[in-house]
């Protein structure tokens, strides 16, 4: 990745490599704030601004950190930048900040985050790795924005609280559907979002363990 | 008694740490390809919750609480904004003493776990567990229970889980749905199993 421009590391993990389709990383914390969007936003916005600052703290003492410790130092560095979050939160949004509850802290441990530290940062100059930190916080962002887009207008009939489709309750047509703001609906969307993505790009389709023989009809009898 | 048998039961089920609140999703799905190891991931995670959330319950009331810190002449110091930091910092030391122990005292042991130690402190379910018990207020003995509970409860969805994925590789599944996707929409029905706990009132 050594040549790689910046426009590259910056758009590359919104669809391409996308780091909870593909890399697996940051499932923790996304799926309990998708419920409505106004609570998925400001998460999004703390996850990207955590991401991009640490990987470029990380960047910059790179070069200084003895290998052995340095899963410590990265970990103090991105639990800094989560302690400044959670406190901006608490002061100016503090209805959000109570929703998100333990969520925020948990962004410490996102895999989103210690994972493009150890993985790109180490490795990578300052510049670079801001730009790759705010592309994985986006291609994070994408994903829980478009879960929390359905969750919230079928399971709720509204959007960022605005109410879009009257629900019966309060005399209109729309009889919104319960489950999807149940944990269990999160699970569903991102899998058939999965399912979508990797029809569009069939290069991340992965491998089966276990192939069934061709079926031959002389075997049968 | 009856009041810790409720709460074990509740962290177990009903608050489902992995079903219910999706923490420790990271390794939840990486590590469920085979029971043995969804196994051994499992009871590291009970071990070392166990002993993690009550040593920041007692370091949060008694010195990051506000007023605690009445016995050193400080009662109006509140240093609950330091909470994130002391969290992390104690689980990261505590699984590292953990692997020092283990190596030297009980190495088979040691050797079952070995790689998924070090995994450990990366994973939520630690941390929002040590959360959740500042956020519930729980007391010393009630941050044992809970602790407990909740690596029961990821440890049993975890090997449930595995268990399914092991079946689960021999039947044919659509291509993008292959692998992660099916993964997602298990968990989904795994966890709409687990919802029907959440009736119990205990």
């Amino acid at each position: 990745m050594a040549d790689a421009t910046a426009k590259q590391v910056l758009f590359e993990p919104i669809f391409s490599n996308n780091p909870i389709a593909l890399q697996i990383l940051g499932i923790c914390s996304a799926l309990a704030v998708t419920t409505s969007m106004n609570v998925t936003l400001v998460m999004c916005a703390a996850v990207i601004s955590v991401t991009a600052f640490a990987n470029l703290a990380v960047s910059l003492v790179r070069t200084q950190i003895p290998a052995s410790i340095r899963i410590i130092v990265q970990m103090t560095i991105i639990a800094s930048l989560v302690i400044v979050v959670d406190q901006v939160l608490k002061a100016f949004a503090y209805e959000i900040s109570k929703q998100l509850s333990v969520f925020v802290g948990l962004i410490i441990t996102n895999c989103i985050v210690m994972g493009r530290a150890e993985g790109f940062a180490m490795k990578n100059g300052p510049w670079l790795s801001f730009l790759d930190g705010i592309g994985n916080g986006l291609g994070y962002s994408v994903l829980l924005i478009f879960v929390a887009f359905f969750r919230e207008l079928l399971g709720a009939g509204s959007l960022f609280g605005f109410s879009l489709m009257p629900v019966v309750n309060e005399g209109g047509w729309y009889v919104p559907n319960g489950l999807l703001l149940l944990p269990p609906s999160a699970f569903f969307i991102i899998g058939l979002a999965i399912w979508g993505l990797r029809t569009w790009k069939p290069e991340q389709v992965e491998e089966p363990d276990y192939k069934m023989s061709r079926h031959t009809t002389k075997e049968a009898f | 008694m009856e009041h810790y048998i409720s709460l074990i039961l509740k962290a177990i089920f009903v608050e489902n740490m992995a079903l219910a609140f999706f923490l420790g999703m990271c390794t939840f799905i990486a590590i469920s390809k085979k029971i043995e190891a969804a196994l051994g991931l499992g009871i590291a995670v009970v071990v070392v919750l166990t002993i993690t959330v009550p040593v920041n319950n007692l370091l949060y009331n008694s010195i990051l609480r506000e007023g605690a810190l009445d016995w050193a002449g400080l009662p109006n110091v509140d240093l609950s904004f330091l909470g994130l930091i002391t969290y992390i910092g104690i689980i990261a030391a505590i699984v590292q003493i953990m692997e020092m122990v283990l190596d030297k005292y009980i190495p088979a042991l040691y050797a079952a776990l070995g790689v998924f130690l070090p995994l450990i402190t990366v994973n939520c379910a630690i941390l929002g567990a040590s959360l959740f018990m500042v956020e519930r207020d729980y007391t010393f003995g009630e941050s044992v229970v809970y602790g407990f509970g909740a690596g029961v409860g990821w440890a049993l969805a975890i090997v449930a889980l595995a268990g399914i994925r092991e079946k689960l590789k021999y039947s044919d599944v659509p291509e993008g749905l292959r692998g992660l996707g099916i993964t997602f929409i298990t968990v989904g029905l795994m966890s709409l199993g687990f919802m029907s706990f959440s009736g119990i009132s205990l």
